[in-house]
C-alpha cells in the first residue's frame, strides 16, 4: 500500500520585498565593480611593524626625500647596505642611506654639505624606509 | 594531556611604549602617572630600584624625583592602545588562538605547535614583538593559565630563564612553585591568603598539595579551581570569543575642583557622549545609566559630599544625546552648592547587542538620530576628538584633567608623528 503524501498548502516562508525594482536595462558596470584604490595598503606592507615619520631637513634630497615629507619606516624589513634607513645616532633619529665601505657600515647623506657617520656602538638602525608620501598644496 | 598555554607579558609596558619613540628615556629612571597626574602607575627598572612603589602619589615623591632626575610622564593611552594592537599582530603567527587578557598580557594557545621546541618558539615570538614594536617581553609556558602566570613571573624575576620559563617539566614546576608566596598566585586575594596562612599554607607549592575538598571548604569553587590548575589540570581554556561586556564606565578626575554645576555638566556631557560612542563602537545598547560625582576624600578638612544616581534607560539606547539627557537629570537631582567636586563619571550597565534590543510599544522612530550619531562619529573620527560636540560640553574644557607631561600621539595622529632629522 502506498501511503498518501500530505500536500502542504501554506505559502513558503519568503521574505517580503518592499524595495522597488528598477525596470531599466541592468548595468554591466555593476558586474565589473572592483575595490577602490587604497593607497595605504599599497604603501604599507606590514602595518603592525610600520611607522610614519616626518622628515626634518634636506640631507636626502638626492634620494628624492625632502623637508616635510612623510616616510613610512618598517621594522619588519632587515636593513642591508643600499637601504635608506632611520638610525638612532647618540639617541637622535636621523635619515640616511646605509652604505658598506672597506668592511664598515656608514650612514651616508645624499646632498652636498652633510656629514657621513660611521656605524659604531652608538648607532642603532631603527627601521628601513619603505614608502614616501608628499602633499602638494 | 592538555595543550600548552603561554602568557606573553610586556615588561614595564607604559614606560617601554614611551621609550619606543623617545630615546632620551632609555637607561634612566622613568615613571608614568595615572589620570590627572596623580600616582605612579608604571615604573622603569631604574625607578623600581630607587624604591618608587606602584601607586605611590607623585606629590609624596617630589624630592626623590628631583634628587635622582626621574623622568615623569603623563599617561598616553592612545599610544599604549596602538602599540598593544601591534604587539598582538606580532604574536598572531606564533599561536593557534590567543586571548588578550590585559593591555600588556596575552595568553596564547600552543595547540598544534607541540612538535616544536616551544622555548625556542617563544624566544622567536619575543624577538618578533621586540623587532616590530621595540617592546621587551617575558613568556611563561605551562599546561594551565594559572601556571603560565607563575611561569611568566618566574621568567621576569629569575635571570636563569633568560625571559622564557617553561613549567611543563614537573621538576622545574615544583622548584618554581616552592619559590612563590601563595599571595602571588593568580586569583588568590588578601582574604584567602590570610585564611591559608592560618592553615600554614604559605607557598604556591603548599597550595598545590592541599586536598581539593579542603580547598573548596576554605575558598569555594574558585580556590578549588586554582589548586587544580596548579596541579596542571586546566579549568579554563583560552577564550577566543571575547566575553560579552556587562558594563562600561567613563570617569575622570579634574585638574582643579569644580564648584559650578554648569562646569560639571560640561564634563559630564563629554563622558555621556564618549560612553555612547563606545557603545556604538561595540554594537551595544545600555539599559541602565549611573552618574556619580564626589569631593576629594583624602582632604577631610574640606566639606565632603558624594552623590550617585542610577536611571533606567527606556528604551535601551546607545544614542549619546539620550544618555546625556539622563545624565543631566541625575546631576540636577543630586547637585548641592558649596562643594569642590574632584571626580565624576558615567557608568552604563545592562548592556546588550543593539540588534537584539527589545522594542518598546510607544517607541519613536529614531532613524534620524541614528544617522546623526553615525555622522558625529565619522566627523570626530576624521577630524579628531571633540571636533563636533554638543554645545553644553563647551570648547574650553576648563575641567579637563591635568596631563602636563604627555607624549605626542606618535602613531595615531598625523600632526604628531615623530620627526627624523635629515641634517
Amino acid at each position: 500500500m502506498f501511503e498518501p503524501i500530505p500536500i502542504c498548502l501554506s505559502m513558503p516562508d519568503l521574505p517580503l520585498l518592499l524595495v522597488s525594482t528598477p525596470a531599466g536595462f541592468p548595468s554591466p558596470a555593476q558586474d565589473d565593480m572592483e575595490e577602490p584604490i587604497n593607497l595605504a595598503d599599497w604603501l604599507v606592507e606590514h602595518p603592525a611593524a610600520s611607522y610614519i615619520m616626518r622628515v626634518d631637513g634636506y640631507s636626502m634630497t638626492g634620494a628624492g626625500i625632502t623637508d616635510g615629507d612623510l616616510i613610512i619606516v618598517s621594522r619588519a624589513k632587515k636593513p642591508v647596505a643600499g637601504h635608506i634607513v632611520v638610525a638612532l645616532v647618540h639617541g637622535d633619529r636621523t635619515l640616511k642611506r646605509l652604505r658598506r665601505r672597506e668592511g664598515r657600515h656608514w650612514l651616508v647623506p645624499e646632498a652636498e654639505g652633510f656629514p657621513e657617520t660611521i656605524v659604531d656602538e652608538h648607532v642603532e638602525i631603527w627601521g628601513v624606509v619603505v614608502g614616501l608620501a608628499r602633499k602638494y598644496v | 594531556m592538555s595543550a600548552p598555554v603561554a602568557l606573553i607579558d610586556c615588561n614595564n609596558y607604559y614606560v617601554s611604549c614611551e621609550r619606543a619613540f623617545d630615546a632620551s628615556l632609555c637607561g634612566v629612571p622613568v615613571i608614568v602617572l595615572s589620570n590627572n597626574d596623580g600616582c605612579a602607575i608604571a615604573r622603569s627598572a631604574e625607578a623600581k630600584a630607587l624604591g618608587i612603589r606602584m601607586g605611590e602619589p607623585v606629590h609624596l615623591i617630589r624630592d626623590k624625583i628631583q634628587k635622582h632626575g626621574i623622568r615623569v610622564m603623563s599617561s598616553n593611552y592612545a599610544l599604549y592602545g596602538d602599540i598593544q594592537r601591534r604587539v598582538v599582530a606580532a604574536i598572531e603567527p606564533f599561536a593557534r588562538d590567543f586571548e588578550i587578557y590585559s593591555i600588556d598580557e596575552t595568553f596564547v594557545d600552543f595547540a598544534g605547535f607541540e612538535h616544536l621546541d616551544l622555548v625556542a618558539h617563544s624566544r622567536a615570538m619575543r624577538e618578533q614583538v621586540k623587532q616590530w614594536t621595540t617592546i621587551p617581553t617575558c613568556v611563561g609556558i605551562a599546561p594551565t593559565k594559572t601556571l603560565a602566570k607563575l611561569a611568566n613571573a618566574a621568567a621576569k624575576k629569575n635571570p636563569i630563564f633568560d625571559g622564557v620559563a617553561d613549567l611543563r617539566s614537573e621538576e622545574i614546576r615544583r622548584w618554581v612553585l616552592d619559590q612563590f608566596e601563595v599571595g602571588d598566585v593568580w586569583g588568590i586575594g588578601r582574604a584567602t591568603t590570610e585564611k591559608l596562612a592560618a592553615l600554614e599554607i604559605k607557598t604556591a607549592g603548599q597550595l598545590r598539595d592541599m586536598a581539593l575538598k579542603h580547598s573548596r571548604g576554605v575558598g569555594g569553587v574558585v580556590l578549588e579551581r586554582v589548586v587544580a590548575e596548579l596541579r596542571g589540570v586546566p579549568s579554563s581554556v583560552i577564550e577566543t570569543i571575547e566575553p560579552q561586556r556587562k558594563g562600561m564606565a567613563v570617569t575622570w578626575s579634574f585638574g582643579s575642583p569644580i564648584t559650578d554645576i554648569d562646569m560639571l555638566m560640561g564634563a559630564v556631557t563629554q563622558y555621556a557622549m564618549r560612553a555612547g560612542e563606545k557603545l556604538r563602537q561595540h554594537g551595544l545598547v545600555a539599559g541602565r545609566l549611573t552618574v556619580f560625582f564626589h569631593t576629594n576624600r583624602h582632604k577631610q578638612d574640606r566639606p565632603q559630599y558624594s552623590a550617585t544616581r542610577t536611571l533606567s534607560l527606556q528604551p535601551m539606547t546607545n544614542d549619546g544625546l539620550t544618555l546625556l539627557a539622563y545624565a543631566r537629570r541625575g546631576i540636577e537631582s543630586a547637585w548641592r552648592e558649596g562643594y569642590g567636586i574632584t571626580k565624576a563619571g558615567v557608568m552604563l550597565e545592562d548592556l546588550m547587542e543593539a540588534d537584539r534590543r527589545p522594542r518598546t510599544l510607544f517607541e519613536e522612530d529614531n532613524e534620524r538620530r541614528s544617522r546623526l550619531m553615525v555622522a558625529m562619529d565619522e566627523v570626530n573620527g576624521r577630524f579628531g576628538k571633540f571636533a563636533i560636540v554638543p554645545a553644553s560640553q563647551g570648547f574650553k574644557r576648563q575641567w579637563k584633567a591635568r596631563s602636563d607631561a604627555k607624549s605626542p600621539n606618535y602613531t595615531t595622529r598625523i600632526a604628531e608623528v615623530p620627526a627624523v632629522k635629515a641634517r
